[in-house]
């Protein structure tokens, strides 16, 4: 087990290398950071000094990947590549191109976007479980078409409009949360249960199909029938039998996305005014700032790899069958 | 003067491409069954007659050319001159005749009154405002009576004319029901046009733009998106994803580690990278970029670009894990037996039996692509700012909700079509899974 976690976490190594020689090859070969300096002083009228200045004070005014002036250890790391990209290894963000340090932004701005992101995983995760259960018990009736229908209907409506139209209704018309807005402690509460709620609505239609069909495909195996057979009644088999078994895939879906909840939701954030990880990057995004957008990218990197490692881990775990070799 | 724009060569290339392979297609024994079922649901014909009417109307908006005053306009936009013409000061209510909000204006004796003043073409040729109400009735009722009658008598010398239609009819339900949507839509679309000569029937936004316009526009911004971005998605997807299941071992690793790596990166921010470089190559290369419409469709080609190297990984590992368990089958472990060439067990015996993994997923990712540009557009890295689209109109009318008195048609607008749009393409795509799932075939 030790040995397979260990050549696991071993071969996400060059997958961060390849993540950032690519955020590379965006950020600093295809941009320039000449570009770049173009960019933040404003395309026209910018002399060839101020560029310089610009990169001088951020540190971009060094070789890509060899510096030939200085001897070896230093020809290495007196770069851009080793500076500003590799530090991101050793989790060293850096200085944001606004002068702003961006490890500190980070672990500051993480803990909004997770008070958002945490529960509407929950709450969405059981609604849907629910309402997929709900439907299946309900097979071959009206209702489980009129589910149907409205599962697809809901989920043919863009996220915008449920952030806006619920921002509406919610804040505007009836005002029982504000519209937008955070505040610490538990305060928080009152201005997190819209986002919340809209996110768990937004993520019903898409959900629920996809258990539903997990769910279906397990009442047509044969333990499902011997335990109809014992004399179980439905409901049991339903919530005790089908949902056992269907919990491994649902399980595998909802453990890589864990550490991702960090980061936030963009648009969410971005609507509701929440200081998270996701605005955080919508505005570095609009403000140019690549310095930020590099930093997420590998945050957003590293998140997904550790998820991918917990999900190999929730498997020995949750089904015997599956050996780690 | 015919404009040659890229993405309307492209999706018109791709249309043609679908049409003959569809032609192609019909011939196939062993489609028989799916297509057949594939008629049987009334839901999935008429989301599939939406999905068409759509798309043509995305394919007369592909064909631009230059007027003689050096102005770019598609064959749609000369059918919708009324609409595009109409330009008024600001914010109008559907079918309105004066202006949403109240300013100061003369009187003919030069003294300023405080009054919402006349449009200028919304209800311009109302003599006065008592009539309005009952005008409109009229000239909606008008309109529904001159194109009912024209598509009915149409209809008629079709039916009369055609002579095997009658049997057709009786014994295709899903003609019936793909006719009766095509019809609704047209006659909808003609009366909408026709009164749109008198009124603004969606009402003008804060510019004055017709609102009718830019929701009609925006349908190809859809369009493109979903169609030129699978386009680019297959090649990738299905080349890596049998490679990687065919011949294992080290093209297995590289193709497996390509994809983890690509996966793991947000896309989003790889999308807003990718957008920020073709903003710099484009202010580093004015002189490529003369023309917004050019600037404006290049952008739009490399969004569909990037969206297609970010999206091609889920198919990539379900082709993957589908070609691992083809490869051990009787019939390819008998080929290779036989000594048939590997790329020729590729193309005779694998690839046609994952193609109903990559139909299926191209009929969902549809739906999903055309939700993404509503969002990215939202964030400034999706389309550009001057092209029509439905995310464009959300991210400008978003506080209007927030304004005394609100203004709702722009996004009502944008609601409507873009939730027709992706509601078609999720019943459709529903009904491709019946059709072509083998797992659902056993269920009969």
């Amino acid at each position: 087990m030790f040995s397979y976690l260990l050549r696991r976490a071993l071969y996400a190594l060059p997958l961060l290398l390849g993540v950032n020689l690519l955020t590379f090859l965006l950020f600093f070969v295809l941009n320039s950071p000449s570009d770049m300096a173009r960019m933040q002083l404003g395309q026209k009228h910018v002399t060839e000094q101020a560029i310089a200045n610009w990169k001088r004070q951020r540190g971009y005014d060094l070789p890509l990947l060899w510096n030939g002036e200085q001897s070896f250890p230093e020809s290495l790391s007196e770069t851009i590549f080793f500076q500003k990209s590799a530090s991101l290894f050793w989790l060293e963000f850096g200085i944001s191109d606004s002068g702003r340090n961006i490890g500190a932004d980070i672990s500051q701005r993480m803990w909004p976007s997770l008070a958002l992101a945490l529960p509407t995983l929950i709450i969405g995760l059981s609604v849907n479980i629910t309402v997929a259960l709900l439907l299946v018990w309900f097979r071959g009736t009206g209702v489980e078409w009129g589910g149907q229908v409205l599962m697809v209907a809901l989920m043919s409506i863009s996220s915008l409009f449920y952030i806006i139209g619920g921002q509406f209704l919610f804040g505007k018309v009836w005002q029982w949360v504000p519209i937008s807005g955070f505040d610490s402690g538990l305060n928080a509460f009152k201005f997190a249960i819209l986002p919340v709620l809209i996110g768990v609505l937004s993520g019903l239609g898409s959900g629920v199909r996809w258990y539903r069909t997990l769910f279906l495909e397990e009442i047509g195996k044969d333990y499902v029938r011997t335990a109809r057979a014992k004399g179980l009644s439905e409901l049991q088999v339903l919530f005790r039998h089908v949902l056992g078994n269907a919990l491994i895939p649902i399980l595998t879906g909802v453990v890589v996305v864990l550490p991702l909840l960090f980061m936030g939701s963009l648009i969410m954030e971005s609507f509701f005014a929440i200081p998270g990880l996701g605005s955080y990057t919508i505005d570095a995004i609009a403000a140019q700032d690549f310095a930020i957008v590099r930093a997420m990218v590998f945050l957003g990197s590293v998140l997904y790899i550790i998820g991918l490692l917990l999900t190999d881990i929730a498997y020995t775990l949750v089904d015997p069958r599956v050996r780690l070799s | 003067m015919m404009v040659g724009l890229w993405t309307d060569a492209l999706l018109w290339g791709l249309v043609l491409v679908m049409a003959l392979g569809l032609a192609a297609a019909r011939s196939r024994p062993e489609l028989k069954r799916p297509f057949a079922k594939l008629a049987e649901h009334p839901s999935g014909v008429v989301a599939l007659a939406v999905l068409l009417f759509f798309l043509s109307v995305a394919l007369l908006d592909s064909v631009h050319y230059q007027k003689s005053g050096g102005e770019v306009l598609s064959v749609l936009d000369t059918l919708l001159t009324p609409l595009r013409d109409g330009q008024e000061k600001t914010y109008s209510a559907p079918f309105a005749s004066q202006l949403y909000s109240s300013e100061f204006m003369e009187t003919d004796t030069g003294e300023p009154v405080w009054g919402r003043p006349r449009l200028q073409h919304g209800g311009a040729h109302l003599s006065d405002e008592d009539h309005h109400i009952q005008d409109i009735a009229l000239k909606l009722l008008a309109a529904c009576g001159r194109y009912l009658g024209l598509l009915a008598i149409i209809a008629l010398f079709v039916w009369v004319s055609w002579r095997g239609l009658q049997q057709r009819w009786r014994d295709l339900p899903a003609l019936r029901w793909a006719t009766w949507t095509i019809l609704a839509q047209l006659a909808l679309a003609l009366v909408l046009w026709d009164v749109s000569h008198y009124y603004h029937v969606l009402g003008t936004d804060m510019v004055g733009e017709d609102v009718l316009y830019q929701t009609v526009k925006s349908i190809r911004t859809g369009w493109v998106i979903g169609a030129l971005t699978t386009l680019i998605m297959l090649p990738l997807a299905i080349g890596f994803g049998i490679l990687a299941g065919f011949f294992g071992g080290w093209v297995d690793d590289v193709i497996q580690y390509l994809y983890t790596t690509l996966n793991s990166i947000p896309g989003v921010l790889l999308i807003a990278a990718a957008i920020l470089l073709v903003q710099v190559h484009m202010a580093n290369h004015p002189e490529n970029y003369t023309s917004l419409q050019v600037r404006a469709d290049t952008r739009l080609l490399f969004l569909c670009l990037i969206l297609g190297v970010t999206s091609w990984t889920g198919l990539c590992r379900l082709l993957r894990a589908e070609t691992l368990k083809l490869r051990e089958m009787g019939y390819v472990q008998a080929a290779f037996a036989l000594g048939v060439k590997p790329y020729r067990i590729l193309l005779r015996h694998i690839l046609p039996n994952v193609m109903h993994i990559v139909i299926i997923s191209v009929a969902l990712d549809f739906s999903a692509l055309v939700l993404a540009e509503a969002v990215l557009s939202y964030i400034n890295i999706g389309v550009d700012p001057v092209t029509y689209s439905w995310g464009n109109m959300i991210n400008g009318a978003r506080l209007e909700l927030a304004r005394e008195p609100l203004v709702w048609w722009s996004l009502m607008a944008a609601f409507c079509l873009m939730f027709t749009l992706v509601l078609a393409a999720n019943l459709f795509a529903d009904s491709v899974r019946r059709a072509f799932d083998p797992r659902e075939a056993e269920h009969g």
